[in-house]
């Protein structure tokens, strides 16, 4: 791009420099970095926790580490990837970087609170990571913290807690910013069915972070109160009820899936239109969908609890809602598939990681099916195939689509390309190593292998070997895929403003975007978000 | 041919219909999705046509799966249904669980730690767990259900076929919740009934040692002088040991005392390279008689 038409642009980078420019900025964009590179780390030691579990059940008996040890990996593996990963991912990074560009504005509501959002993820993740070197060392209780062994461990399990804690403050501050932007920040003349889908559904999840957060806040306290001062709220050995804790528990941490799964489903409804050269299918039924999920997402949290001695009437209630919130999810399917129908299609890593979440994503919430009907959920409740379910929809789903962001959205914030023939090779290792990865784990829950096993019984092996070897080759697509985007960022060939095609806001600015996000006035498209000529 | 237990058929019909609906979308999806791509790929379809929507297909997509998860919903309810509904003749057993084993108490009393069981008669385990969460899940019936400490829960099945079945603890109960394993063994009414009155509660355990199988000491205290979660029982009687008491390192000898202090109060002095929390108080289920018996078995182990 010439630089001599451009003369007084800067970008964001060059707007200021230094450290202090970064961890004290009020800048949405240079937010939404700091989250994607502390983000982006704790991922990484997330995989590799993940990686080492794998290695240990490679063969039953002591591979690699003790029992006390693996237990205290699953625990941290399963912290890390939710509380430091999944639940910012989307919402922090792009959702910072993009929400305000998108509507049009200059910046969030609150940009003090922003940073302050980062800030405490930062704390809670200190936290977090302190576990492992004071004290008796880290949780082994589950990032569950069931009671009452939460409460008998000896383990660090409250420093633990207090970084979930610390956490869910993080998210609740970034879910009011969110809700406040997007009422009252959008571009003059936006209405609410001209905001780009994605919006709808970092708004759907911003109320979940704000009114389910703060349950887990509380249940948490009531752990350390417990293990503090010997409180009886959950161990009957004192007076208290464990079904109370997995009901308060539930209650955030089953909306909280949605909270991660949310934003995923928004980045797919922007990278299809995007690559299919057409509007999306069905517009308002998606936008509308994602407040349903998140609506009847609050009512099924029992589902968690089919097995603990809950009443039966409640089991019946809490299947019955389960299986409704399978229908805007299914509807939100149809109409990415119906939106390919008739397009001008440009299979590009964006579209390719799109897909894989479609088709995973599926997986992921069919098998949802079978631990919601209460006659197949007693016999793979607490099994691998539990596990195997639970990685679909979030790492085959929403960890696709963050990939798939990345690669959608890295020419727009870096303003430079990546190598489109090598992302997509890493994408077919990566999409291949996930299914080795947990498919297995679908079949051999079925065959009746329980979760959070440090040993198993020798039928088990086989699937526990492809599971394992799948984790590798898993890991080889990532490396890759890594390593192409951090060599395009370094020497890749400059993108343009807008390489894809893309007719949303923030493809009208600059790449990357001046610090006051446009620099003339973006033109509002005038038949909704997605207008292609 | 008969299945495993009652439930079987049932939970099988529930797993299998959502299953083949599952099987069915997920093939529609994907097929139709990589044709698309394939037919409408730019090279193929330079012009895309722009079409919003169509709300007869909206209401299509909405209905149908609507009705789908009801049937979903219907038949995982119904098989389950039984499953909470325990037959009036049903034996009574209980099941004890804790950190990190099985026993099944039969009506008078006695004990076993596999659960024995005669072919064709039901069969209604009261669950009672004496520390923390546990899950009695038994795959090849098709059951499981959480033993929750201080609350009342149960199960039930019918064991149509004889053999030997795979317990497992399902739901996490620390260091060793992989290794809280143990047997259904399913025998003819003939073969249980001289079980039960030759084998069950009998054993040519010494009575120190039964007390310790009895009450799940061995899954922590070896016997082989390894380490598991507490020290080992070899060669403990008359051992010097260090241990923390209150925080202040002391050093003892095990003797009479000691081990009945440990037994009542385990965390009072925990044994220099342990951690304390792990072992719950034996107070009021372990007599001193029955302390006497321990020790009397733990001389032995030299």
């Amino acid at each position: 791009m010439s630089t001599a038409t451009d003369s007084g642009y800067v970008n964001f980078f060059q707007a200021k420099k230094g450290l202090a420019s970064w961890i004290f900025t009020l800048d949405h964009k240079r937010i939404g970095l700091l989250y994607f590179y502390s983000v982006l780390a704790f991922f990484l030691v997330g995989v590799l926790l993940g990686f080492l579990m794998r290695l240990e059940l490679i063969a039953p008996g002591e591979t690699i580490m003790k029992a006390t040890q693996y237990n205290q990996v699953f625990t941290l593996h399963g912290v890390i990837m939710i509380f430091l990963f999944i639940i910012p991912v989307i919402p922090a990074i792009f959702g910072n970087f993009f929400l305000p560009i998108m509507i049009g504005t200059d910046d969030v509501a609150f940009p003090k609170l922003n940073l302050l959002s980062w800030w405490l993820y930062i704390l809670g993740a200190l936290f977090a990571l302190s576990t492992l070197v004071v004290g008796e060392g880290p949780a082994d209780t589950g990032w569950t913290f069931y009671a009452p062994y939460s409460v008998k461990t000896g383990t660090n399990v409250t420093l633990a807690v207090l970084a979930a804690f610390i956490l869910g403050f993080s998210s609740i501050l970034t879910g009011l910013n969110f809700i406040v932007t997007i009422h009252r920040l959008r571009f003059p003349g936006m209405k609410w069915f001209d905001m780009p889908l994605f919006m709808w559904g970092l708004y759907a999840t911003s109320w979940i972070q704000l009114l389910a957060t703060p349950v887990i806040g509380i249940t948490l306290l009531m752990i350390i109160a417990e293990r503090t001062f010997g409180i009886g709220l959950f161990d009957p050995a004192i007076g208290g009820d464990p079904i109370l804790y997995q009901h308060l528990f539930w209650i955030y941490s089953h909306p909280a899936v949605y909270i991660m799964v949310l934003p995923a489903m928004g980045i797919v409804s922007e990278i299809i239109p995007t690559f299919t050269n057409r509007t999306i299918f069905g517009y308002k039924a998606i936008a509308i969908s994602s407040l349903a999920i998140a609506f009847v997402g609050y009512f099924v949290w029992g589902h968690h609890m089919f097995t603990s001695g809950m009443s039966g009437p409640a089991r019946i209630i809490f299947s019955l809602l389960t299986f409704l919130v399978a229908i805007p999810s299914a509807i939100k399917v149809f109409n990415w598939v119906a939106t390919l129908y008739k397009g001008s299609i440009e299979i590009k890593p964006p579209l390719l990681y799109a897909m894989a979440f479609i088709f995973q994503f599926s997986i992921g919430g069919l098998t949802g099916l079978v631990n919601g009907a209460l006659a197949a959920n007693v016999h793979v409740h607490d099994t691998y195939f539990v596990v195997g379910h639970f990685h679909y929809v979030m790492f085959g789903g929403t960890g696709f689509a963050f990939f798939g962001a990345m690669h959608y959205w890295f020419p727009k914030i870096w303003g430079k390309m990546y190598n489109i023939k090598r992302a997509n090779i890493a994408f077919a290792i990566l999409f291949a190593g996930f299914n080795l990865l947990y498919f297995p784990m679908l079949i051999v829950g079925i065959m009746g292998m329980p979760r959070r096993y440090y040993d198993y019984l020798p039928e088990f092996t086989t699937m526990n070997v492809i599971s394992t070897v799948g984790s590798w080759v898993l890991i080889i697509g990532l490396i890759m895929m890594l390593w192409n985007l951090i060599n395009g960022y370094r020497k890749g060939k400059i993108a343009g403003n807008n390489p894809w095609g893309g007719v949303t806001l923030e493809w009208q600015t600059k790449s990357p975007p001046p610090l006051p996000n446009f620099l003339k006035k973006p033109e509002l498209p005038e038949d909704g978000p997605y207008t292609f000529k | 041919m008969n299945q495993a237990s009652n439930f079987v058929e049932g939970v099988d019909l529930s797993f299998y219909i959502i299953l083949g609906i599952s099987v069915f979308f997920l093939v529609g999806i994907t097929a139709t999705m990589i044709w698309f791509v394939v037919r409408y790929r730019k090279s193929k379809s330079p012009k895309a046509k722009n079409i919003e929507g169509n709300n007869k297909l909206e209401i299509l997509w909405t209905v149908i799966p609507t009705l789908l998860v009801l049937v979903m919903f219907y038949y995982g309810w119904t098989e389950y249904e039984p499953m909470r509904k325990v037959p009036k003749d049903a034996m009574v057993v209980k099941a004890h669980g804790q950190m990190w084993s099985w026993s099944f108490e039969y009506d008078d009393g006695r004990r076993s730690e596999e659960l024995v069981v005669p072919l064709n008669k039901p069969v209604k385990l009261e669950l009672i767990s004496h520390d923390v969460l546990h899950s009695l899940y038994i795959p090849a019936f098709r059951i499981k259900e959480d033993l929750v400490p201080g609350k009342d829960n149960y199960m039930w099945f019918l064991p149509q076929k004889v053999g030997e079945y795979d317990i497992f603890c399902a739901e996490y109960c620390g260091e060793r919740h992989s290794y809280m394993l143990s047997m259904v063994r399913v025998l003819t009414e003939q073969e249980y009934n001289t079980w039960y009155e030759e084998k069950l509660g009998k054993s040519d355990d010494p009575p120190g040692l039964q007390i310790l199988k009895q009450n799940a000491c061995l899954s922590c205290h070896s016997r082989d002088g390894t380490e598991i979660v507490g020290p080992t029982f070899k060669g403990i009687w008359g051992r010097n040991e260090v241990v923390i008491t209150d925080g202040e390192e002391r050093e003892i000898t095990v003797d009479k005392d000691y081990i009945l202090h440990s037994i009542y109060e385990p965390d009072a002095d925990v044994v220099k390279g342990f951690n304390a929390g792990q072992m719950i108080s034996y107070k009021n289920t372990i007599s001193e008689e029955q302390i006497d018996q321990i020790i009397e078995y733990l001389k032995t182990l030299q």
